[in-house]
């Protein structure tokens, strides 16, 4: 997601573009090579372009079968759904599931959870990319940087479970540290089981995958200031932090505007995979976030309506959210996720 | 390497009119980016080191072993000999490999469909695509169509469902419709069709995005863990390699089908904490290795067409 951003505003010649959800192919400029097809009749049009429509049935069926069939199995949310019966015959109750989910303390906590982790991600994570791509761009050495760069970018790709068993062997109960703790008569912290910090620890995981792959579109936008503004400015006698704060971080306001609105817009989607694997350790009180809660109340104690109520839930909100977000990316004049 | 950082604004040394470095700031930061190394090198050091080494030094260091003393491939050796890791690599290869290319195949298709501005229903069919990265139907409805076509213990649920990533083909789309349209027209004159054009002209001036593309598939499908434990949480024949770590090392439990004494018998010697680095370094050596060849690409392949596309 973090690849797809920024000031899409002076690229001449490519009014297509790849901002998800940009409407793409605007209407925009439409050159003598596109009017005259669109006198033509639709027949012709089919023939000549029926291998471009042939091309894309694959994906169009997988999304029609994975995407769009799914829902239509919202309706389960209304059901006590019995597999055995499936959706159809399956008995119909209503607002029955969401009346017990919103007296279920359980799923409270959750949603607590949710927006918890969330803030404590937002105030936490949110500024490090920024401040590590600040950093690296004032270092001079190409091979320095390339090298620092390649190696905070590699943890992105590392899957959850992977990156969980290096925390855990690093911090967790039988890790470096505690062994450490111990050699030197300390008692020993398990941080991995501790869920009174678990929000941290969760945080710092993030942190630790993904801050390398967030500097690249920073990177992207510091490359694209104007090398004569820092040179004037300097001729002026700004010195090195006034050049920043003048220069470096307006330049890079727009960028950070974004980013932090397609954050809000996705603010739900904390861990997912990250929570699930955790959740033993610390316990559902820490660990549940709508997603986890939706699988295990859903899909482990076979409540599958129960799950889906909550799942529906959560794209609502979702929704509401992306819908803000992008409302408050225009207000700030940007793009946001899709355009005005 | 360096192709990556083309991306920081600093090509060449330290222009005239910016002053010298102070002492004390460049301390501070040789210092903080050296803790940056540290912080990602050093555990995968620590877990890469204790899978080479030998019962007794993991016993002295009591742990992880910082400090490689006695080497060995023992770990390896049994970690490979033996039934379920083993299984699970070859299952986990085949996946990516399976996975990877069928996606690959319908999502440059469908990029390349719906690249050209003039085609009949392209702005519909690309609604179709777009709609879904807003509304989903959530967790239970997928899992009960999944489930309902018959996915469960089947190899494909761990693939067809999560086979199409419309961000990738928007990413592809943008490059396929910011080709030389006079290319296309050339091809077009010689009588070239769509697939031929696709083939020939489109695929060979969009290697860069092409392979970044298949990286994220590919370390997409070799991550998959989720649809694994939804799909076939019970089966371990099929596990692939994230749900066996996870399993085996987060879990700590045996692996299923096995002798308790199965994984580093006496015989061997192995410390059953380097088996457990020995698998966890299994499943990150792929993704480290096919780092490099797709990471030159980055800047050209990703940034130029999603960030300033």
């Amino acid at each position: 997601m973090a690849a797809v951003t920024t000031n899409s505003a002076d690229v001449p010649g490519r009014e297509e573009t790849a901002a998800p959800g940009a409407t793409t192919a605007a209407p925009g400029a439409p050159g003598p090579r596109e009017r005259r097809p669109r006198e033509l009749n639709w027949r012709i049009r089919l023939r000549r372009d029926r291998s471009l429509l042939l091309m894309t049935v694959p994906v169009v069926v997988l999304l029609l079968v994975f995407n769009y069939l799914p829902l239509f199995g919202t309706v389960t949310a209304f059901e006590y759904y019995d597999p055995i019966v499936g959706v159809v015959n399956s008995q119909w109750i209503g607002l029955d599931n969401f009346r017990q989910l919103f007296g279920d303390p359980l799923f409270w906590g959750s949603v607590w959870n949710t927006l918890e982790l969330a803030a404590v991600q937002l105030v936490l994570f949110f500024p490090v990319p920024v401040a590590l791509a600040l950093l690296l761009n004032s270092v001079l050495s190409p091979r320095i940087r390339g090298f620092v760069q390649s190696v905070t970018l590699i943890p992105h790709f590392f899957s959850w479970v992977l990156v969980i068993t290096l925390f855990q062997q690093m911090i967790g109960g039988a890790g470096l540290l505690n062994q450490f703790l111990r050699q030197h008569g300390t008692t020993p912290w398990n941080i991995m089981m501790d869920p009174s910090v678990f929000k941290l620890l969760v945080t710092s995981q993030v942190i630790w995958k993904d801050a390398g792959w967030g500097i690249i579109v920073f990177l992207a936008a510091l490359a694209a200031i104007d090398e004569n503004l820092y040179e004037a400015a300097a001729m002026d006698g700004a010195g090195r932090w006034r050049r920043m704060w003048h220069i470096t971080l307006p330049g890079l306001r727009g960028v950070i505007v974004l980013m932090l609105v397609l954050r809000l817009g996705n603010i739900l989607n904390v861990g997912f995979e990250q929570l699930l694997i955790q959740r033993y350790a610390v316990g559902h009180d820490a660990a549940d976030v709508l997603d986890t809660f939706s699988y295990y109340y859903g899909i482990g104690t076979n409540n599958y309506g129960y799950g889906a109520a909550a799942g529906i839930f959560k794209s609502a909100v979702s929704l509401l959210l992306i819908y803000g977000a992008n409302k408050l990316a225009h207000f700030f004049g940007e793009d946001g996720l899709y355009r005005k | 390497m360096s192709e990556l950082t083309t991306g920081s604004r600093r090509r060449t040394g330290r222009p005239a009119w910016e002053e010298a470095p102070t002492a004390v700031g460049q301390g501070v930061k040789g210092v903080t980016l050296g803790g940056i190394l540290l912080l990602v090198l050093g555990p995968l050091w620590c877990v890469v080191i204790t899978s080479f080494s030998t019962q007794g030094s993991v016993n002295r260091a009591g742990g992880l072993v910082i400090v490689p003393h006695g080497l060995t491939l023992n770990a390896y050796r049994t970690m490979l000999g033996d039934g379920p890791v083993t299984r699970a690599l070859v299952v986990s290869l085949a996946v990516t490999a399976v996975g990877t290319a069928f996606s690959m195949l319908v999502s440059v298709l469908c990029a390349y469909g719906l690249s050209r501005s003039r085609s009949l229903g392209h702005r519909f069919l690309l609604m179709i695509l777009v709609v879904t990265m807003f509304v989903s139907g959530g967790l239970i409805p997928s899992y009960l169509v999944v489930t309902g076509l018959g996915g469960f213990d089947q190899y494909w649920a761990l693939i067809l469902p999560s086979a199409v990533s419309v961000f990738n083909i928007l990413v592809l789309r943008s490059f396929y419709a910011g080709t030389a349209a006079e290319l296309i027209d050339a091809a077009r004159m010689d009588g070239a069709g769509d697939w031929r054009i696709l083939w020939s002209v489109v695929l060979p001036t969009s290697r860069a995005v092409t392979a970044v593309i298949t990286l994220f598939y590919a370390v997409g499908y070799w991550n998959s863990f989720f649809n694994v434990m939804l799909y076939m949480p019970t089966s371990s024949q099929k596990w692939p390699l994230q749900y066996v770590l996870y399993q085996y090392v987060n879990l700590g439990t045996n692996m299923p089908g096995q002798v308790n004494s199965g994984f580093g018998n006496a015989a061997n010697a192995t410390a059953p904490l380097s088996l457990q680095m020995a698998v966890v370094v299994l499943t990150l050596v792929p993704v480290v290795i096919a780092f490099p060849f797709v990471q030159k690409h980055f800047t050209k392949g990703v940034l130029t067409g999603a960030v300033k596309g």
